[in-house]
């Protein structure tokens, strides 16, 4: 297929200097059962094509699933169409000379696994359903499984050719209990790239026993205490936390004002790279590509941008944004290979891609021994901030109180509220490797049309002082 | 273009049926768009561009087993052989499925067709005019337009088609940092004279934007939210509140309503299929009726039933889509005219929209969001200034319950901007909401 595409495109022509061809052609299976029941199950092949062009001036692109030759060159035709159109009405004056032509090849590495049967998966989701089934408040019982491979082609008329593959093997499952007016849930997710052998280190096996019991404890938890305190947050629910606080505000997009009509803007303002105290000296923030199984992982970016790590934030200050090659010329600054689209029928865009933050030298016992009084929380399920990303209030699934240096149980509707300026600067203890978990969500959504995209964040437990904790409705 | 896409649709339907074997059923649906996009910032183009789009859903069913495969058609000849491929592969995988106990299918063949050709210009001239009316100002926005088809197709004969020109230009005309106006303009015939007035209407609001703004602090003030402020509240109970599965699974935000708690009588919210734009079939080929009552004068009505939940928990499905969430929500107009809603709020805040709602208990009803865009402070029943974006945190049995004063006369027809996957046809009709009260928190 590659090779047939790479020969449609040399006949390919057009009057714009620059132009280019992404080709993503991915395939989904989506297994799932429910209440020991097995879902119907899904499978999607998605195959089309993103042409862009670039004149003096002006962007344009086209996409379309007709592949043949005389589809791909409409599609090219429309978008340089777009470009002409666009040469004197761009917010941007677009040069063709500032894109890359990249050569490479990233190919999804051979299982180390055997592979495993439909069957034989069914049974793994099969086993974790019913072993929820632990009390008669358990109200429902989901395990899932999403197996997607995407092969990518990217070629350039100024000889960019990069092909890109990836494999995700992607457990789910959540369990609810209720009692009366009063329910609660347990999630758990692995959003990493990989294949069959990702399930054996994921914990997905036993899952579901331990979130059927962790939801039955929250039901009869009391809710979680009111008041400013100390928050120990775990990895999984750092994953929102950089999200939310840290990349988008940092997405040199929003900076530039694209998303102010959708997304929102950010607080942070181009004037502060290289200065602004973003946190405490003990952040340390990394764009990351490079870490194999983390889910956004890649060599290449949309645009053709090699992929590196890169500082955002060293020892608290700002450094440099999330920002692909367009949004760098704009912006006329250092940024990162993060231009990304969610699929060949959109164009590219700032994204994350694998943000992190560096471990630290604590242990957990030790964090936790530092706490006269708080709550450590895990496991996002609730998230709002307002449109510059300052103002944000997150809640989880799981909550423990911390008193006098010690866990003493279970706290329901864990959820706490501040600003991002502020917040990052209360950090005052930050998890060692031992504490350090990868973690991505499939979900991010942003972009004027919509992209939900899948970006991973990896962190170890992170203390914060003296943050504004609540509960639920009682509280 | 309409009538080639819904030919080759059911073409390759009926080349599909034909390949059935005894004892199958199958099921086809279409989801495809020919759309235009430009992406405005500082009145000027950030990205323009063309998206022709069109999946093919396969549903194969044989002895209560069942399995779908969902692929993109490249609108040529090679369609029918890549469909006959995978519904070899479907085929293939309901050897090793057990039977399927939540199954249900539309036997009944209920054939429909929606067909409404909008007078809209090239993408390139609207462009041109929103750079033209828009320049000296601080525009950002999104211009979406063009055909949206949906078809469905099945063994039992039944044929359904809907085939929409729309177009969406949703935007906002910024003064400083975060204070802007957002406007929006939507529909089937382009008028550029309309336009033209909206841009006009939106940069004088942004007079009453350039006063000083006030940092309010936390604490409990009287409200009107407008119906796009209104919009996100009904936007955020859309996720799973009427659903039938999330009802019986105890996990609705209205799940305090089951023992007993109200809304506000003023309040009854239905599904309006008649109402809205969206198709009158789900994706499994069930008609939907055109109104299902989904609170009523305050009571707990109906909820959103699936055929998948039809089945699971023995009730009537009523054409919702397999998240079931509304797609045409209605909530009925109140007795206040929109024109005195700054007086009836006499001192409090105007809230022109809300953002980024979320559920801080669920099962309790309770939402936290931020205000955005134009929300001002008003002082005897006349705006004095605009309030920087404030957080609220409060029950849904105050907000539209005890809280609420009453709901304006007036509704607006809200088209769905959103673009995930596919251009929406949601819509949502709304009118203003005055609250005695609303909690807010940082």
């Amino acid at each position: 297929m590659t090779d047939i595409l790479r020969k449609h495109f040399q006949r390919l022509r057009s009057g714009a200097p620059f132009w280019s061809l992404r080709v993503t052609d991915e395939s989904r299976e989506h297994l799932a059962v429910r209440q020991d029941t097995i879902e119907p199950p899904r499978l999607s092949t998605d195959r089309g094509a993103m042409l862009v062009a670039i004149t003096d001036g002006g962007y344009g692109y086209c996409a379309t699933s007709d592949l043949t030759p005389a589809g791909l060159q409409a599609a090219l035709d429309r978008a340089t169409g777009w470009a002409d159109a666009t040469r004197t009405a761009s917010v941007h004056r677009y040069d063709p000379r500032e894109m890359p032509a990249p050569k490479g090849e990233r190919l999804a590495a051979a299982a180390a696994s055997p592979s495993l049967s439909r069957s034989e998966l069914y049974d793994l989701l099969a086993d974790e359903c019913r072993n929820a089934r632990i009390d008669p408040r358990i109200v429902e019982r989901y395990a899932a499984l999403e197996l997607r491979r995407v092969d990518q082609l990217y070629l350039t008329n100024t000889g960019g050719d990069v092909r890109q593959q990836f494999v995700y093997t992607v457990p789910y499952a959540h369990v609810t209990a209720n009692e009366g007016a009063e329910t609660q849930s347990r999630t758990f997710l692995d959003a990493r790239q990989g294949g069959f052998e990702r399930l054996a280190d994921s914990g997905f096996a036993g899952c579901g026993a331990r979130l059927a019991g962790e939801a039955l404890q929250i039901l009869t938890a009391p809710n979680c205490p009111s008041g400013r305190m100390d928050l120990l947050l775990m990895p999984d629910q750092m994953m929102l936390q950089i999200h939310e606080s840290i990349g988008h505000p940092l997405e040199l997009d929003r900076i530039l004002g694209d998303e102010r009509n959708y997304a929102g803007t950010s607080f942070v303002t181009r004037d502060m790279f290289g200065t602004y105290q973003y946190g405490s000296k003990l952040l340390n923030v990394t764009f990351d590509p490079t870490i194999s199984d983390e889910v956004a992982s890649y060599d290449f970016d949309d645009d053709g941008s090699a992929a590196e790590k890169v500082w955002l934030i060293r020892e608290g200050v700002l450094q440099r944004p999330l920002g692909g090659r367009i949004s760098q010329a704009r912006a006329a600054m250092a940024g990162t290979a993060n231009s990304r689209a969610c699929s060949w029928n959109r164009a590219p865009i700032d994204r994350m891609v694998n943000l992190n933050i560096e471990p630290g030298s604590h242990a957990l016992d030790e964090m936790i021994g530092s706490v006269k009084r708080g709550v450590l929380m895990r496991s996002n399920v609730s998230w709002s901030i307002d449109d510059s990303r300052n103002k944000f209030q997150f809640g989880c699934e799981w909550g423990e109180l911390i008193e006098d240096g010690r866990l003493k149980g279970v706290v329901k509707n864990p959820n706490y509220r501040g600003v991002s300026a502020d917040f990052w600067r209360s950090l005052a203890m930050v998890g060692n490797r031992d504490t350090f978990e990868v973690h991505g969500t499939l979900f991010c959504g942003k972009g004027e049309p919509n992209q939900v995209i899948h970006v991973g964040h990896a962190a170890p437990a992170c203390l914060f002082r003296e943050v504004e904790v609540f509960g639920g409705q009682d509280e | 273009m309409s009538s080639k896409m819904k030919s080759q649709f059911f073409e390759l339907a009926d080349a599909l049926v034909r390949e059935c074997r005894s004892g199958e059923t199958l099921l086809c649906s279409l989801s495809a768009e020919r759309s235009d996009f430009v992406r405005f910032n500082k009145a000027l183009v950030r990205q323009a561009g063309t998206v022709e789009q069109r999946y093919l859903t396969l549903r194969l069913i044989r002895e209560r087993r069942q399995a779908s495969a969902t692929i993109a058609l490249a609108g040529n000849t090679d369609d029918l052989a890549f469909a006959r491929a995978t519904l070899e592969r479907v085929r293939e995988m309901l050897v090793h499925l057990p039977e399927d106990p939540w199954l249900l299918v539309a036997e009944t063949p209920a054939s429909t067709t929606t067909e409404r050709r909008g007078r809209i210009p090239a993408a390139e001239e609207v462009m041109q005019q929103v750079v033209r009316d828009a320049k000296g100002l601080d525009f950002a926005g999104f211009y979406a337009a063009g055909a949206v088809y949906r078809g469905f197709a099945n063994s039992y004969g039944q044929r359904n088609w809907h085939e929409v020109d729309t177009f969406n230009l949703d935007w906002s005309l910024h003064l400083r940092a975060d204070k802007a106006v957002k406007e929006g303009y939507a529909g089937f015939d382009w008028d550029a004279t309309v336009f033209k007035a909206k841009m006009e209407r939106a940069a004088q609001q942004l007079e009453l934007l350039d006063r000083p703004p006030v940092a309010l602090e936390p604490g409990e003030y009287r409200a009107y939210l407008s119906p796009h402020a209104l919009e996100e509240i009904t936007g955020l109970l859309s996720w799973g509140a009427f659903s039938a599965r999330s009802r019986a699974t105890r996990q609705s935000a209205l799940l305090r309503m089951e023992h007993g708690e109200r809304l506000s009588s003023k309040v009854t919210l239905a599904e309006n299929t008649e109402g809205g734009i969206a198709p009158l079939f789900q994706q499994d080929g069930f008609v939907r009726p055109p109104r299902v009552t989904l609170i009523d004068k305050g009571a707990l009505g109906e909820s959103l039933v699936s055929p998948r939940s039809a089945r699971e928990y023995a009730l009537q499905a009523n054409g919702a889509n397999s998240a079931e969430s509304p797609e045409s929500l209605d909530l009925a107009a109140g007795e206040l005219d929109a024109s005195d809603a700054l007086e009836a709020l006499d001192s409090g805040l105007y809230i022109g929209n809300l953002w980024y709602l979320n559920y801080s208990d669920r099962p309790a009803g309770r939402i936290t969001g931020m205000t955005r865009f134009a929300t001002f402070r008003v002082a005897g029943g006349r705006i004095t200034a605009p309030v920087n974006p404030l957080r609220f945190d409060d029950t849904i049995y105050r907000v539209l319950g005890e809280n609420l004063v009453d709901l304006t006369r007036e509704r607006e027809l809200l088209l769905s901007t959103s673009t995930y996957d596919e251009r929406s046809t949601s819509s949502s009709h709304l009118p203003g909401a005055l609250l005695s009260s609303l909690r807010f928190t940082l």
